[in-house]
């Protein structure tokens, strides 16, 4: 049965912000339904908060809504469009549980909208912790003993008839948030009761520990009729205990025989079944390595991080299928778009296998916890394609971008062997490294498989890494050796290093094509990997695709990473569009599994590969492009460049030179001075001498950062000679092979411009202002579009300034540049010559399509020539609030003390035609609660005292009780406001602490002059913000701007519902000027 | 480990250099196919169906999990000879009892590794199915060697494979029915699936007449897999063609399926490069029901030469061949895929159910009533 005919209209609910446990999986996933609902001539309205998504540009649906994702607001839209159906499958949990309570409410029903995907009895089956037991005991599917609890005594009895190790898991949240391993009561105590209160409804499954045996994944697809298959099988290199996000995983899984493997196939099968589940699912089993025992661990009857990661690494659009079955298609109507022969009722055979790393944030927060358990820590993952294990997973760490190039970790040489057995125990982001460690200190694969149950056939192939660095390790090699090495993933430039000497010739890798059935049918895949194999398939496939057209490279941004999100792979895409659409074919080279750009649909040819010299030098020998664009891939991309001006390729766009010009701090300083602009004084320091003796000749406090960095990584405001020496330890321990900037802090406004540049003519789309002063990260603090409180006088200064920087760095595209204005006075902190976070959402509200104008000036265009012209665009008749959202509940111990190193994760966006309607919609899609009224807790630092009295009574005028601790308290009772003192941890029973969990507290303001250090105890009390889910403002303005909102009369109610794709026809402004 | 060089000459001259492991110090030559399966190497290699064959796996990792002898579908192994991209030294598995190449050596077969597989399944892709030998000699070759594999070809393979004698396996449980597997290179897990549920399976050599059967008195005839040209066998069909006409319940497999069809009158076609694999998509034609199949063939049924009792059950979802054929005047239906599986998915293991339900139908007292008789 084709289409069911009554759909006409449908609403997607997508995943909002970027979190970890929620990434751009779902921008993939979105986009694809979008996509695959339009073609069947679908009217399709789209809801999603993240506006540095693919998903949410006009052009993706009929009418889209950067909204917040709250039920009320669904309701309204639903009102407004009067949607038939509701896909709710393809926005992640998020999605899925707002679909879920608007059915269960009745809403859905009343207002005849029907759910597609999953009804809710599936929903509940596999939410609902007892529902799930029960239905898999009603299928013969075994579940791990277990049991829902509503209450920490529960628990307690419970792991007590069980035995611990236990484990707790939380109902409804978010990639786990909030559970964990429990080996003692007094563990099982506090991790139920942080559970409990995560759950939205105080639930959680209290679990025999089954760790050490083996996690297998399925992704498993059924229509309306029943046909069923698996598209993918995955197996964890960490046995079950660490989160499947933060695990090493390979597909397909390798160590079963095919008597396990159908055992869990048919298990699978027999699942989806009996959910009733129309589209995709994942299984995930844990497998006794010892037996045929096995038990289900988990469910999600919705496409998910893995479903993303399957269809990469098959070559199987998942999210595309279930959208189609979804709407009435069965499996065998719908094609094969990679073999065209075929339809999507098989199983793809792989003659590769896969390798799936993950992206941890740890490098950026050193004092969060590094263990990994239940709760996933990752904010992104790399996958690589090899013939081998050992390739594969050598391509993958490579790709991670966490300076290794092997297994073998520099930092964990100088542990005995006790402490590298411990770390090795420790089971933390470094355990694979600690492992290799091991074997190359001689443990035996057996020593280690029994301290940490990961299969010996894992082991076994870290053993073959290490055999042959030791053969490498010998001297120069022979061409033998040398082919050998290259097929298990070795770089020239590793060989070279690990031998001492030349290697005897360069062997060009090969490409493959992914073509989902092993080469049993022609395909037309423009999806390639590099090989070290005899038949390269790429070479006749570009030679049969070329028609006159040139060739571009574009390179992608890697793995989502705090820093380097989304918003470039919005870019890149964009890119690829505007390229194409010029009359290019389009090459990209990118590792992110999750992405838009790594779907084979989106350019001519991908190539998934690891984003460095050597693996995109042989991929330019076989594409000969005429050039390549570095500007759309974060840092990532922009680190290419050396190297590819040293093999002649020509870089689109800004020249190489000019991000030179504006990171080298002489060369910058000087065309500052030429151009009469101001900066903050600063001085390049190499040693941590040299940097104490700058910040006494600037004076404190000051800013540091290493220079040609992304995301303010590693960049601190430092206030003593104290900070200095801790931070120069930090970035010195890293290879810095550049040097750390040295800068006067000047607190101000911020500002920041992203302007597009043809080199006669600059176009500024508009100016954001950023709620907080200058010294937060611009990636954490709330920006405004357009600025608001500026003066004409300063706007027209902000023009010139960035017309003339931008013409001086010769930039050929975008430039992103930051300001502070400091009494009066325009100071430029930053120049940027290449894309920014900025650029989606800025394209969005003000109608200017800033990737493929830049995209064309890149191919020679001029804005003149493309109907646009120099100057500030006018700003539009919506403003739009940037706002950041953060994951700090699933990152333990870090400190959520905002500064100049980025800490958010994502961002949602509040679009409105009044600045206070706008701030109001983005505190409320970035989950702030908006309660107004209970208790308000404060204690700030000195430097904040003379300013906080006016916020706390923005607080208190609107009836909060107010809370302090003793100075600050002192300070708000001297400016007349009611104030109940509370002690500080160590300085009494009754507390903060105590205060906080009494529940009384409804909002949190805590700045602090130091930070960091989880023992401190003004992070203590922040992460225990975090824990009870309390809003905690780590900065004046943001307190202030969150008061002012609660004073507005804004409601969840009555804001403004804004379809975007209706503002500008095409997603371009016409009143350009 | 030392390595050994070893070659894979195909008719058309192309040759491919690898190393050997198993019992690569000796040539043999066999029809060259490939199999997509990602698990299931040891019940293809003891699948009689490949007999004569060089098989290929398109799976780069194969011996993961070792030898399983429980898992084999026959005594031994089948193929002529096998090649991967790369087999594993270091099995990891709770059952595995050893690896790969000691198990060739002991079985005598040759085996080569470290070559483009994903190069020569297109090229068995593109040109078909191809005659080959693996050999320790190196290149050059001449002519003679090529016209050596030209002239090759799989004869007398049901002869080779089928058993000797007539061996006799007990039911699992009380026994409901006595079933006659007729051996034509039969895997093991068809005996299994019938025993478990309640039949005593006699396993007869491919040669045995069908008087010699119906005096088994049998429930139901299983006509089994096996390996070759369909057509060859003129023996065995006009045998097959004496016992259809008793009204005794059928359920064949693969060959089994392909001679059922050829006793009706109908005829058999080599496919380019067959359906080897675990991930074939069948649609029942009755249901629209799609079930993933195992699959091991090189021949198929002609959908446009069954008589009119024979009707099209099954078809192959990707190139619409026959994949089953259900016959309307007479309790009996076959299936080209393999309902027993191993390797490859159980999503068709119900047929055997059906068949039980034939034989319900056809004896409905079952042993009782023959006890009586």
């Amino acid at each position: 049965m084709p289409l069911n005919p009554n759909i006409h209209k449908v609403l997607v609910i997508g995943s909002g912000p970027i979190v970890i446990g929620q990434a751009a999986e779902f921008d993939y996933a979105g986009t694809q339904a979008c996509r695959a609902l339009k073609e069947e001539g679908l009217e399709v309205v789209l809801v999603n908060s993240n506006p540095a998504t693919i998903m949410t540009d006009a052009a993706m649906a009929d009418h889209v809504y950067i909204e917040p994702l709250t039920p009320e607001v669904i309701r309204r839209i639903i009102e407004k469009e009067k949607p038939d159906s509701l896909l709710s499958t393809l926005g992640g949990q998020t999605g899925l549980t707002l679909s879920m309570q608007l059915a269960k409410e009745g809403f859905l029903q009343s207002h005849g909208v029907a759910l597609l995907g999953a009804n809710l009895e599936t929903i509940d089956k596999a939410e609902d912790r007892q529902l799930f037991k029960d239905a898999m005991e009603s299928i013969g599917q075994p579940v791990v003993p277990s049991k829902v609890v509503e209450t920490v005594e529960d628990a307690m009895a419970f792991a007590g008839e069980i035995g611990y190790p236990v484990i707790v898991r939380p109902a409804f949240t978010l990639g786990g948030t909030g559970g964990g391993i429990a080996a003692t009561p007094e563990e099982l105590h506090e991790i139920a009761q942080g559970g409990l209160r995560l759950s939205p409804i105080t639930q959680v499954l209290i679990e025999k520990c089954i760790s050490g045996w083996k996690e297998i994944e399925f992704e498993v697809m059924r229509d309306k009729n029943g046909n069923a298959i698996t598209v993918c099988s995955m197996e964890n290199l960490d046995p079950v205990g660490v989160h499947t996000g933060d695990s090493i995983v390979i597909a397909p899984a390798v160590t079963l025989a095919d008597k396990e493997y159908q055992m869990l196939r048919s298990a699978a099968l027999r699942i989806i079944t009996a959910m009733g589940i129309e589209g995709g699912c994942n299984c995930q089993f844990a497998l006794n390595p010892d037996s045929f025992q096995y038990a289900v661990i988990e469910v999600n009857p919705r496409v998910s991080r893995s479903s993303a990661l399957a269809s990469k690494a098959t070559g199987y659009p998942i999210a595309r299928v279930a959208a189609k079955i979804a709407i009435g298609y069965t499996l065998d109507e719908i094609p094969n778009e990679v073999t065209g022969k075929t339809c999507a009722c098989f199983e793809p055979a792989l003659d590769y296998v896969v390798v799936k790393f993950p992206k941890w944030p740890f490098d950026k927060f050193v004092y969060a916890k590094r263990t990994l358990g239940t709760q996933m820590k990752a904010t992104g993952e790399v996958m690589a394609i090899g013939q081998t294990f050992e390739e594969a997973l050598m391509k993958a760490v490579r790709g991670a971008e966490i300076s290794q190039n092997t297994l073998r970790m520099e930092a964990l040489a100088p542990l005995d062997n006790k402490a590298l057995e411990e770390k090795i125990l420790a089971c933390d982001d470094q355990r694979l490294f600690a492992v290799y460690e091991g074997l190359c200190r001689g443990m035996t694969v057996e020593q280690i498989h029994q301290l940490t149950r990961i299969d010996r056939w894992f082991l076994e192939k870290l053993q073959n890494l290490r055999a042959m660095e030791e053969t490498l390790s010998r001297g120069p090699v022979d061409e033998a050796t040398y082919r050998r090495a290259k097929k298990m993933g070795y770089l020239d430039k590793t060989i070279r290093e690990l031998s001492g000497g030349e290697i005897p010739f360069h062997l060009p890798a090969v490409y493959k094509m992914v073509d989902t059935c092993g080469a049993e049918f022609a395909a037309e895949t423009p999806y390639f990997y590099a090989a070290y194999d005899e038949e390269d398939e790429a070479a006749p496939f570009i030679a049969e695709k070329k028609d006159g057209r040139p060739v571009v490279l574009v390179f992608g941004s890697g793995p989502i990473r705090i820093g380097q999100g989304i918003e470039f792979d919005y870019c890149s895409v964009h890119c690829v569009w505007a390229l194409k659409r010029a009359g290019c074919q389009v090459v990209i080279v990118n590792n992110n599994p999750e992405t838009v750009s790594t779907d084979f649909n989106t350019a001519d040819r991908l190539y998934f590969e690891p984003l460095t010299p050597e693996d995109v030098l042989d991929i330019i020998r076989v594409e000969k492009p005429m050039g390549a664009v570095v500007a759309f891939g974060g840092q990532t991309a922009i680190k290419l460049t050396k190297c590819l001006s040293e093999h002649n390729v020509p870089i689109l766009g800004t020249p190489a030179d000019s991000i030179d010009a504006a990171e080298d701090r002489a060369r910058f300083d000087a065309l500052l001075e030429e151009l009469g602009i101001s900066r903050p004084k600063g001085d390049t320091v190499f040693t941590t001498e040299e940097a104490l003796a700058a910040a006494g000749k600037l004076g404190y406090p000051v800013l540091l950062r290493p220079s040609y960095v992304l995301g303010g990584q590693n960049m601190i405001i430092a206030f003593s000679d104290e900070d200095i020496r801790e931070y120069m330890g930090i970035i010195l321990s890293h290879q810095v092979e550049n040097p750390v900037l040295i800068d006067k802090y000047l607190m101000g406004t911020e500002l920041e411009v992203d302007a597009i540049c043809d080199g006669t003519d600059v176009l500024i789309p508009g100016i954001m202002e950023h709620i907080e002063r200058a010294g937060i990260h611009s990636g954490d603090s709330i920006a405004v579009y357009p600025a608001w409180n500026i003066t004409q006088k300063e706007t027209q200064r902000l023009v010139d300034c960035s017309t003339k920087l931008a013409l001086a760095l010769k930039t050929k595209g975008l430039v992103n540049i930051q300001y502070v204005i400091h009494e009066g006075e325009v100071y430029v902190i930053e120049v940027n010559p290449r894309s920014s976070r900025t650029v989606p959402y800025i394209s969005k509200v003000t109608g200017v399509p800033m990737v493929d104008l830049a995209t064309r000036i890149m191919l020679g265009h001029t804005l003149k020539e493309m109907g646009w012209a120099g100057g500030l665009v006018p700003s539009s008749r919506y403003g739009a609030v940037k706002v950041p959202v953060f994951s700090f509940e699933k990152l333990a111990d870090l400190d959520t003390q905002l500064g100049p190193e980025m800490k958010s994760t994502g961002e949602v966006l509040g679009i409105a035609r009044t600045m206070d309607e706008a701030v109001y919609k983005g505190l409320i899609a970035a989950g702030y609660r908006m309660e107004k009224e209970g208790g308000a807790l404060i204690t700030v630092r000195d430097s904040d005292k003379g300013e906080i009295a006016s916020i706390a009574r923005l607080y208190a005028d609107l009836g909060f009780a107010l809370y302090a601790t003793e100075g600050t308290a002192r300070t708000l009772r001297e400016a007349g406001l009611q104030v109940e003192t509370v002690k500080k941890i160590h300085e009494a029973d009754r507390n903060t602490r105590t205060l906080l969990e009494s529940g009384k507290v409804k909002v949190i303001i805590s700045t602090s002059a130091k930070g960091r250090i989880p023992a401190r105890d003004s992070v203590k009390i922040r992460r225990k913000a975090v824990e009870l889910g309390i809003p905690c403002l780590t900065a004046l303005d943001t307190a202030r701007a969150l008061a002012q909102s609660l004073h507005s009369r804004y409601t969840e109610e009555n804001v403004e519902l804004v379809d975007i794709a209706a503002l500008f026809p095409g997603g371009v402004r016409e009143d350009r000027f | 480990m030392e390595e050994k060089k070893f070659y894979l000459l195909l008719e058309d001259g192309t040759v491919f250099e690898g190393s050997g492991y198993g019992a690569c110090d000796r040539e043999t030559v066999g029809e060259v196919v490939f199999t997509t399966g990602m698990t299931g190497y040891l019940e293809t290699l003891t699948d009689p169906s490949y007999f004569g064959q060089i098989v290929v796996q398109t799976f780069p990792l194969i011996g993961n999990y070792g030898v399983i002898p429980s898992d084999f579908e026959s005594g031994s192994v089948q193929p002529r000879g096998y090649i991967t991209r790369q087999w594993c030294q270091c099995p990891s598995n709770f059952r595995s009892e050893g690896d790969l190449d000691t198990f060739f050596k002991a079985q005598g077969l040759p085996a080569l590794s470290g070559i483009d597989t994903r190069r020569l399944t297109r090229i068995l892709r593109e040109h078909g199915v191809m005659n080959g030998k693996l050999t320790p000699k190196a290149p050059p070759y001449g002519e003679e060697e090529l016209e050596e594999l030209r002239r090759f070809s799989i004869r007398e393979a049901v002869r080779s494979v089928t058993c000797r004698e007539p061996r006799r396996v007990p039911a699992q449980g009380e026994e409901r029915f006595r079933v006659v597997l007729w051996d034509f290179g039969a895997k093991e897990n068809i005996v299994r699936e019938l025993a478990a549920r309640g039949c005593q399976v006699t396993v007869v050599p491919a040669f045995t007449t069908a008087k010699e059967i119906l005096a088994m008195d049998p429930d139901g005839v299983m006509l089994s897999n096996g390996p070759g040209d369909p057509e060859e066998n003129h023996e065995i069909i006009a045998q097959l063609k004496v016992l259809c006409q008793a009204r005794v319940p059928f359920f064949g497999i693969c060959l089994g399926h392909q001679l059922l069809a050829l006793a009706h009158g109908a005829r058999t076609v080599k496919l380019k490069y067959g359906h080897r694999g675990a991930n074939q998509p069948v649609k029942e034609l009755a249901t629209g029901r799609l079930f993933i199949t195992s699959q091991n063939h090189g021949y198929a049924v002609r959908s446009d030469t069954l008589p009119r009792e024979a009707k099209l059950s099954f078809v192959n979802a990707n190139d619409q061949t026959c994949e089953g054929v259900d016959y309307t005047d007479k309790p009996a239906f076959s299936v080209q895929f393999h309902p027993e599986a191993c390797g490859g998915p159980h999503d068709t293991e119900l047929l055997f159910d059906r068949f039980i339900a034939m034989m319900e139908g056809y004896r409905p007292a079952g042993r009782q009533e023959r006890e009586e008789k």
